[in-house]
């Protein structure tokens, strides 16, 4: 999947993380911003940057807020952004249901 | 007997917390909103957000039920990723006639059959929102095998009938009345709409009272502190509670006798004074009371 332009997706609303993918020249930088960073910031880099691989998406600049989210909202919403900067307007679920869990 | 419905609890299907925490409420099903209750541009991600949570967190406590959008309207999406994320229930919105159903019906069967889940699998509930749509519940009720429930949707309908709400319901008598048959006549859940004045307890309990003496199975739920005053509603006396154990012993009896008849105290019970008694008893259960 290939990053086009930057897109945003989710909240700064309790339990929600607002990711934006910002198209790179080379290679994948994550900049997390977290309330929960000394315990978990580790792991949260971690879930977005597997969702990233798994989308196959290798350069690119990632913004991400997190207001406290789960795994599965971290997933969520970095596939939804990935899928908007990629103009690509629908989920590719078969995929998707390969490895999301 | 099937499922209690007592209550049905819409949830933002755009709002991460909530979609975690929706389960704890004590509600008798779970409805993720992905249409009125997200805007147009968020659609794609709260329908990655609701797959996401149904991949990830244990609903096996509610039955699991979801808006979706018209089939024009993302809809279709909506249906794959549900079906994929093993939702129970679609709930289509906005329904009017029985082609609604089948159309929708159609969709779920393809989903089930790319991904290998036995047709059938996912069961469907139709909200009615129209005069059209009340017209033709009989239909609808009857227009596919997935059917489980049909829902009023009062405010779109009371719009459609050039009225409003009002404290006593008498606008909603033919809606109410007309959907519950319906619903009878095709052996099908009728759930109410909801109640939209969340602060007022004695409003929602007196509304919810009628459509119990009505035969509606429950209503429609928005916040979670109505949950228990619907289910306190629905709970029921504990005289009701002892009678139904002693037809239930009855109908035990008979069936280890081999009798065709169930009596009780001498007197001979009908069959549909037995279901009503084994419905008593799973809602006394429901309820938290003591019942073998």
């Amino acid at each position: 999947m290939k990053i086009n332009h930057p897109a945003t997706a989710g909240t700064l609303e309790s339990s929600d993380i607002q990711i934006t993918l910002t198209p790179a020249d080379s290679g994948t930088t994550i900049q997390l911003q977290s309330s929960v960073e000394k315990q978990f910031g580790e792991q949260i880099r971690a879930v977005i940057a597997a969702t990233l691989t798994k989308l196959g998406i290798e350069e690119v600049a990632v913004e991400a807020n997190d207001k406290g989210a789960l795994d599965c909202t971290i997933k969520a919403r970095t596939i939804a952004a990935a899928y908007r900067a990629a103009d690509n307007k629908t989920f590719d679920w078969e995929e998707i249901n390969a490895w999301i869990n | 007997m099937d499922k209690l419905r007592r209550t049905m609890m819409f949830v933002p299907g755009a709002n991460p917390g909530m979609l975690r925490d929706a389960p704890i409420y004590g509600a008798d099903a779970i409805m993720f909103d992905l249409e009125d209750a997200v805007s147009l541009k968020e659609k794609d991600t709260a329908r990655m957000l609701v797959y996401s949570a149904l991949k990830t967190f244990d609903y096996s406590s509610v039955e699991t039920v979801v808006r979706v959008n018209a089939l024009d309207a993302g809809g279709d999406q909506d249906i794959e990723a549900m079906v994929l994320g093993g939702i129970n229930v679609i709930r289509l919105p906005k329904t009017e006639t029985a082609q609604d159903i089948r159309d929708v019906d159609a969709v779920i069967t393809a989903v089930e059959e790319k991904y290998g889940i036995q047709v059938g699998t996912t069961r469907m509930m139709a909200a009615i929102e129209s005069a059209e749509g009340v017209l033709n519940a009989r239909e609808i009720a009857q227009a596919s095998s997935r059917m489980i429930g049909i829902a009023l949707g009062a405010e779109d309908y009371l719009t459609s009938q050039h009225t409003h709400r009002s404290a006593d319901g008498a606008e909603l008598s033919f809606a109410r009345n007309y959907i519950l048959h319906a619903a009878r006549e095709a052996g099908i859940a009728a759930i109410d709409t909801v109640y939209t004045q969340v602060d007022n307890e004695e409003g929602l309990r007196h509304e919810t009272e009628l459509i119990k003496q009505l035969g509606f199975d429950g209503k429609s739920v928005i916040n979670p502190r109505q949950i228990p005053v619907i289910n306190s509603v629905f709970a029921p006396a504990l005289a009701e509670v002892q009678k139904a154990r002693e037809i239930v012993a009855g109908l035990k009896e008979a069936e280890a006798k081999g009798a065709g008849v169930v009596s009780v105290n001498g007197q001979m019970v009908d069959k549909p004074v037995v279901e009503r008694a084994q419905y008593t008893i799973a809602l006394a259960k429901a309820s938290g009371m003591e019942v073998d």
